[in-house]
């Protein structure tokens, strides 16, 4: 693949990635969420079609117009959610769209003759092809995905993170099984967080930021895994912070979390903000930042463990709690966790503030547009008309919008999760003088990101999170980017 | 030819979109006209269609159908369905869907004419039996709304088996005979007519009206349409998600109940029978008129639109002695046509 490039409206996903995969080799594919990996995949699948770009398969430059053209290809995919039929067996699972048959009647027992003899060749014997796919452990299911993929005599197969719903035990025979593969002369392409994994598996390496392939063709076994993040998290492009508060802000802590904890996502984490304070979160993908602030935020419960604002305990597992107290949050998933896409600009402002605007129910139409109006225009939003599909703007403008909601309800404490994720550079210097210029107005901000360079620059205090824990607490002007990796590496050995 | 002319207006509704944003973006209330406008030439689709099914109706069936009596037996059988399509529309904007709407208006006309209440009503107003009806009918939407809102049971399914349980319910209190209404002051209200205009009628114009103001006007609207576009995000943003899904049911409910008295003023019965069909042709009106049935889109004058189409149609139909069995299969045939449209109208509004 060279020099692909996607756009979607109003985002362009890949911007040139190159990708190149030899015959038998295990090919790691790195990146942050939002680096473009789902999308590279996807068009490796023939599930997109490149906007530029050429795929070249066996020398010859192809076009992947169809699933099935990729499939027919030898191009197999597996997929995050494994895409099996639950309710279907084994065997019928396998031959699922190319359905051993004569004349029209399904040849069951051919199918299941086929099937075990795959599983077997997988070092799976034990996987009847009679079961109900539903039955089987996770384990199981990526093994008859993979089984699927070799009944379609597929020669690259790409997996999406299949180690992320394993256990160790489990990883190391998918191993086996991958070795198995490459064996034959088969290519893999892998997908993983964990990087120990990519030494263990990997041959050779490329790594995605920003859409973008950063480096490509390095040696899994030998680049240092302090190199690897730092091309995955490192900026590619210099940002603008803004300038922090002279003085650290004094006073009372307006955010109190304590010792709150989830099962199997984090542990007695607990955190203060000051008024006019903003804290970072540090940490890997799966670290269980996204899961803490959604908890701060009582969108999930936690197990153990309070949050209070202002002295006041919020109820927990309420996010209506939450919002009374004057917290507002941008959450990671803007657009399926934030906007109400087909509504206009104005609607999505409006809505944590609707009672505002109305009177017995009824909504003072004038009022409510000249505030969005206002907002739109001092967060220099564009296009600035506030009648538009909120599908129509930029991420970095539907990201301005879902601040814009807060800032209408006057919040205190602003929870951002990537809140630059899929935003263009421009609006990215934007977002983050916005969000200083809050915590000057006495607003307590926390902020999550994978990229470690924002949180250290944006933030006043900065904590590493690891494995659902806070390793390390402290100014974000006596951290940089290294001694943070160092502690994140440190704390996943521990 | 219904089917047909909806697709004349596509073209505007494209060119429309495109050309008004360059004239009115940044001012508020002109901006606003725009987003009305699109809907407003998707509803003059509708009008067209309306329009050239009465000029069928002239062509076909000449005086019988262009009568003053006509246009107001269209307009009677209308308001019963468009009371419950305006609360079909609620539910559906809010992404559910109510199946068992004719149910509870059976059973609400049922319970609304029993003997017992009867001699309450005999004793103190008709307005009993009205009361009686709304209550029925409001239990059972909030009977609904409770097992889809905090049981997290799909809305097919709960109304499914509510639509069993209420038609069933009424059988046996009913035990299948139809129950005569004896109160002449209520039939006489709600049969009666104020300067020529059928009291049903002038109901169904106050519910489109209430209905209008609720989606377009207020909080409840306006949360509604936020709940069935994207509930993670309305829930993210301080909406109560379930209190206003089961809301949406318990409106549908109350407007089924109402349905129930404009029924038993009709016909002057109250039976196990009435509604039959009804969810059909309510779910049908809301989605020719625009209402997407994922929810978070819908607009309350699509829907009058959609029931005044199907109920002429029905009309003009019956008046060319066309079998009711025939007419069945023509009405599936618009609603399927209606929602291809609506698919392909959204498909380039996306594009755009």
């Amino acid at each position: 693949m060279a020099g692909i490039v996607k756009r979607f409206p109003g985002v362009t996903a890949l911007d040139g990635v190159d990708l190149d995969v030899l015959p038998g080799e295990v090919h790691c594919l790195l990146g942050q969420n939002g680096a473009g990996k789902s999308t590279l995949i996807k068009t490796l699948a023939g599930v997109h079609t490149p906007d530029e770009g050429t795929i070249t398969w066996d020398g010859t430059e192809v076009t992947l117009g169809h699933p099935q053209a990729a499939m027919d290809m030898g191009i197999a995919t597996m997929y995050q959610e494994l895409d099996l039929v639950e309710g279907l067996t084994v065997a019928e699972n396998i031959f699922l769209g190319h359905e051993k048959s004569r004349f029209g009647l399904s040849q069951r027992s051919a199918a299941r003759a086929a099937t075990r003899e795959l599983l077997a060749g997988l070092g799976h014997p034990e996987i009847s092809p009679t079961t109900e796919v539903g039955d089987l452990s996770a384990a199981g299911q990526q093994i008859v995905s993979m089984a699927r993929a070799l009944s379609r005599k597929a020669r690259l197969i790409v997996m999406d993170e299949p180690s992320a719903v394993l256990d160790s035990g489990e990883v190391e025979r998918l191993f086996d099984v991958i070795r198995q593969l490459t064996a034959q002369g088969i290519a893999v392409v892998y997908i993983s967080h964990r990087l120990e994994e990519i030494r263990v598996i990997g041959d050779r390496v490329t790594v995605l930021k920003d859409g973008r392939t950063v480096a490509t063709g390095l040696s899994a076994e030998e680049t240092p895994t302090g190199e690897v993040i730092r091309l995955m998290t490192g900026r590619s492009i210099e940002y603008v912070f803004p300038e922090r508060a002279a003085a650290a802000p004094e006073g009372e802590p307006l955010l109190v979390v304590d010792g709150i904890s989830r099962r199997g996502e984090f542990e007695k984490v607990s955190f203060e903000v000051r008024p006019g304070e903003v804290v970072g979160l540090a940490g890997l993908v799966g670290a269980g930042r996204s899961e803490i602030v959604e908890t701060v935020f009582g969108a999930r419960r936690a197990d153990e463990g309070t949050v209070s604002v202002g002295g006041r305990r919020l109820r927990p597992g309420s996010v209506g709690s939450a919002v009374d107290a004057g917290v507002g949050l941008c959450p990671e998933e803007r657009k399926s966790q934030a906007l109400v896409l087909g509504n206009s600009v104005a609607h999505n402002i409006s809505m944590a503030t609707l009672t505002r605007f109305s009177r017995g129910g009824l909504i003072d139409r004038g009022a409510e547009n000249a505030a969005a109006q206002e907002l739109a225009t001092s967060l220099e939003l564009r296009p600035t008309g506030i009648s538009r599909e909120i599908r129509t703007l930029s991420g970095g403008n539907q990201q301005k919008v879902v601040l814009a909601r807060w800032l209408l309800r006057g919040c205190r404490v602003l929870l951002l999760d990537e809140p630059t994720r899929g935003v263009d550079i421009g609006a990215r210097s934007e977002i983050y003088a916005l969000v200083r210029r809050l915590a000057d107005d006495g607003v307590a901000v926390v902020v999550v990101s994978s990229e470690i360079e924002e949180v250290l620059g944006l933030s006043d205090r900065v904590l590493v999170v690891g494995d659902g824990q806070v390793l390390h607490e402290a100014p974000a002007g006596d951290l940089d980017e290294h001694q943070v990796l160092d502690i994140i590496m440190r704390g996943d050995a521990a | 030819m219904s089917v047909e002319t909806p697709r004349t207006s596509e073209e505007p509704v494209g060119t429309q979109e495109m050309a008004a944003p360059a004239a009115t973006a940044g001012s508020g209330p002109s901006a606003l006209s725009r987003l009305a406008g699109s809907s407003a030439t998707r509803n003059l689709g509708l009008v067209i269609a309306l329009v050239i099914l009465c000029v069928v109706g002239l062509a076909t069936a000449g005086e019988r159908f262009g009568s003053i009596d006509n246009a107001l037996t269209i307009l009677r059988l209308a308001a019963v369905v468009g009371v419950v399509s305006i609360g079909m529309t609620f539910v559906i904007c809010g992404g559910g869907i109510d199946l068992s709407v004719g149910a509870i208006v059976a059973l609400s006309s049922v319970w609304a004419t029993t003997l017992a209440t009867q001699t309450l009503a005999a004793d103190i107003h008709w307005i009993v039996m009205v009361f009686t009806a709304l209550l029925v009918g409001g239990a059972c939407g909030l009977v609904n709304g409770v097992l889809v809102a905090y049981g997290k049971v799909a809305p097919f399914i709960a109304t499914l088996a509510m639509l069993a349980s209420a038609r069933g319910l009424a059988e046996l209190i009913a035990q299948r005979r139809t129950q005569i209404v004896r109160d002449r002051s209520f039939i006489d209200f709600f049969g009666g007519s104020v300067l020529g205009i059928p009291v049903l009628v002038i109901i169904f114009a106050i519910v489109a009206a209430l209905g209008w103001v609720l989606l377009n006007r207020t909080t409840f609207g306006r949360r509604t349409l936020a709940i069935g576009g994207n509930p993670e995000a309305a829930r993210l943003a301080g909406i109560k998600v379930e209190r206003q899904t089961a809301y949406l049911y318990v409106l549908l409910g109350l407007a089924c109940g109402l349905a129930a008295v404009m029924l038993m003023a009709r016909t002057t019965t109250g039976t196990s029978t009435h509604g039959g069909l009804l969810e059909l042709d309510t779910i049908a009106a809301a989605v020719i008129g625009g209402t997407l049935l994922s929810g978070g889109r819908g607009t309350i004058v699509g829907t009058v639109l959609g029931v005044l189409i199907f109920t002429t149609l029905t009309n003009v139909f019956t008046l060319n002695n066309v079998d009711t069995s025939t007419q069945n299969v023509a009405k599936g045939v618009v609603i399927v046509a209606a929602v291809l449209l609506q698919q392909r109208l959204a498909a380039r509004r996306r594009s755009t």
